[in-house]
């Protein structure tokens, strides 16, 4: 294997690890106050590639109207799904609310192969994704570059959200302690609520690049890509932002790089996902990030 | 209501543990007449395929109760035990010959490919029984037996293998390493082409099971959950259940109780993967999805998590009701409107139900109650007495 083709792989392990980064964000936000994995977190991110897909395939609209649509869509299914199956069960066992979790997770998934049924359909990409661009002696895909710098754009965002707002400072007091929160008088379902609609976007969004770097869309696209988010936010250290961005920076090069580097083992790429996640719940669960970065949200 | 606490004030002055006895043979006396019934080749085999399809839930959802319910340690893998069970089901009793056939993208491994156990006890009874048929016949039974257990053991040794470091993590970690686990197991059959066959899988398995294994399976499944549920170490699992602190604190090796559960729960989760390759006689990766753990999850929370009979009321149910909402993704016309059937409606139908499930009624129907005889008699008297018979009638 040449440079050429090495350097190319990380540009292509970074544009998904990128895509995974945002993804693992709205894991790691959820979980960082309810200690909840949202298994509908991955679906949420279909519904934000399908509905810009319905946006600009079908209505011809410009992307700068679909983006923000399929954002505001996701947003509200977020606060929606938090609303009807997760908030009447913030008092009961946690197994409970899993158990829904799980439950929400295959109803979206459902209704969508029922409304919109199970063939792949292919998604539009503007020039700017679609192109390639020449850097020096190798040529990269659109993608490769706008990914991870979008990512960065919104994880950035993001940070400014949590550590310089009001609404930041409440979802991290949220994540040390509820009761306490809600005893200094802020309201607590408001924050959540908030919290699901920041990640939805955040997924809208990977959801979107998504279905441009691998230009099409099913209703069925987020299990996957859900499961190695969520492998990221465990590695970077669940409840840690910059942590989940990083997992899944590392999460998308080791798995790209694998593929790379030993093709014949190819069918397994999904298998060493898992096996990294089971290796860091039982090796070091706290992630990396995880002790040493107390704050978490 | 019929409280456990009822139930057993009731016991206590009604029932004689023989009378119990009796009960339950003559049930299971019944029960096999219901079974003779079936097996006759005039009864529909579509409704025989579904009773057998029941029982098969019923071995995997009780199995899975015990982990999820009893014990409260939220598991997610059972679909790769029954994976697990399934295949090893397969490779030791498809004959020798067909392996060479199925096999024709990499050949199987070795010892698999030069034995099968019904061939190897069929040359054995036939030295040793002159009457040709009932060797045959003792070779395949006994074959499959033997088989089956073997594909429980190898899936309790998975589960030994995935329980001992998963079952450290508590709560939601543990769902989300016994889901790794589950579909790391679905990658490897879907790769492993030696072993598996891959995607392909494996077509014209001899179909030994019929509905005396399944309903066989199904009743040894539940009597075995049950008295270890009545044990000392079922109560010590519904004890880490409750409080794993203040179970540890009371003595109870809270790790090896776990184990012990996920090991059993593995076990027949083998044995129900291994029915079903050989009631459907086929057998591919795609069977053994995160789906059918979804699918037994339903079960159980719909039967009230921890009530063994409630998992397995609920597990024939929901053979039933999986076929009758068939309905729901056939095209009807009612009057002038044409509904077009939407296949995959049944699927959204189920989850929709977990959903409701589990924030309107989260004990499920039996809620943690078991269903028994005093149990029964309860309703029994019950109903008597709103019905208007006189306390000398209503009897003992």
């Amino acid at each position: 294997m040449n440079v050429d083709v090495l350097v190319q792989q990380l540009l292509n392990g970074i544009s998904l690890g990128g895509l995974y980064s945002l993804l693992a964000v709205g894991y790691t936000m959820v979980y960082g106050i309810l200690r909840l994995i949202n298994f509908a977190h991955g679906d949420i991110f279909m519904v934000g590639a399908y509905v810009a897909f319905f946006l600009v395939g079908i209505y011809h609209l410009p992307w700068w109207i679909a983006a923000p649509g399929a954002a505001l869509a996701t947003a509200l299914l977020g606060v929606t799904i938090d609303r009807a199956a997760y908030r009447p069960l913030r008092n009961e066992p946690r197994i409970s609310v899993l158990i829904t979790a799980v439950g929400v997770s295959f109803l979206i998934e459902n209704l969508g192969l029922v409304i919109v049924g199970g063939r792949p359909k292919g998604m539009p990409v503007p020039d700017l994704m679609g192109r390639a661009y020449s850097l020096g002696s190798f040529r990269v895909a659109g993608v490769s570059l706008w990914v991870p710098a979008l990512t960065l754009l919104l994880v950035g965002g993001l940070l400014v959200l949590v550590y310089r707002t009001r609404m930041g400072m409440a979802m991290r007091a949220l994540s040390r302690d509820i009761e306490a929160t809600r005893l200094m008088g802020v309201d607590v379902d408001r924050v959540i609520s908030y919290t699901f609609a920041v990640g939805s976007i955040l997924a809208a969004a990977g959801g979107i690049m998504w279905s441009f770097k691998f230009p099409q869309v099913n209703p069925l696209m987020g299990i996957y890509p859900g499961w190695k988010a969520f492998t990221a936010a465990v590695v970077g250290g669940i409840g840690n932002i910059v942590g989940a961005m990083i997992g899944g920076f590392i999460i998308g090069i080791v798995e790209i790089m694998t593929v790379g580097l030993m093709p014949q083992l190819s069918g397994y790429r999904d298998a060493f996902v898992f096996a990294i996640l089971i290796f860091f719940l039982l090796v070091r669960p706290s992630g990396l990030l995880g002790e040493p970065l107390k704050e978490k949200v | 209501m019929v409280t456990p606490a009822l139930t057993q004030k009731v016991a206590a002055r009604s029932l004689a543990p023989g009378t119990r006895r009796i009960l339950t043979i003559g049930s299971l006396l019944l029960l096999a007449l219901i079974v003779a019934y079936m097996e006759q080749p005039s009864f529909s085999s579509y409704y025989r395929r579904i009773v057998n399809v029941a029982f098969i839930y019923v071995v995997a959802a009780v199995s899975y109760n015990l982990i999820n319910g009893i014990a409260g340690q939220f598991s997610l893998g059972p679909n790769g035990f029954m994976a697990i069970g399934g295949f090893t089901t397969t490779l030791l009793m498809l004959p020798v010959a067909r392996k060479a056939q199925v096999f024709f993208l990499e050949p199987l491994i070795w010892p698999f490919n030069s034995f099968s156990v019904p061939e190897v006890l069929h040359g054995f009874f036939a030295r040793l029984i002159p009457h040709a048929a009932l060797a045959a016949f003792l070779a395949s039974n006994l074959g499959f037996l033997i088989s089956l257990v073997g594909a429980g053991l190898v899936a309790a040794l998975g589960g030994l293998i995935v329980g001992a470091p998963s079952l450290r993590l508590r709560g939601d970690y543990l769902a989300i390493a016994t889901f790794g686990f589950g579909e790391i197991i679905f990658v490897l059959a879907n790769n492993l082409i030696p072993v598996t066959n891959g995607a392909l899988g494996i077509r014209d398995i001899p179909e030994y099971a019929n509905l005396w294994w399944t309903a066989g399976a199904a009743v040894m499944t539940v009597w075995v959950i049950q008295n270890l549920v009545n044990s000392s170490y079922g109560r010590a699992l519904k004890a880490i259940r409750e409080d794993e602190v203040a179970a540890e604190a009371m003595g109870v090796h809270v790790f090896t109780h776990k184990l012990l559960a996920f090991v059993v729960h593995a076990f027949f989760a083998g044995v129900a993967g291994g029915l079903l390759a050989a009631l459907l006689t086929t057998i591919s990766p795609s069977l053994f999805t995160f789906f059918m753990t979804f699918q037994l999850l339903i079960i159980i929370v719909l039967g009230g998590l921890g009530s063994t009979t409630g998992a397995a009321v609920t597990a024939v149910v929901y053979a039933i009701l999986q076929e009758v909402l068939r309905v729901v993704e056939a095209p009807m016309s009612i009057g002038p409107l044409y509904i077009p059937g939407v296949p995959g409606m049944r699927m959204v139908v189920f989850s929709g139900l977990l959903i409701v499930l589990m924030l309107f009624y989260r004990r499920g129907l039996f809620g943690r109650a078991e269903l028994t005889w005093e149990g029964l008699q309860a309703v029994a008297l019950g109903l008597g007495r709103r019905f208007g018979a006189s306390p000398r009638e209503r009897g003992r």
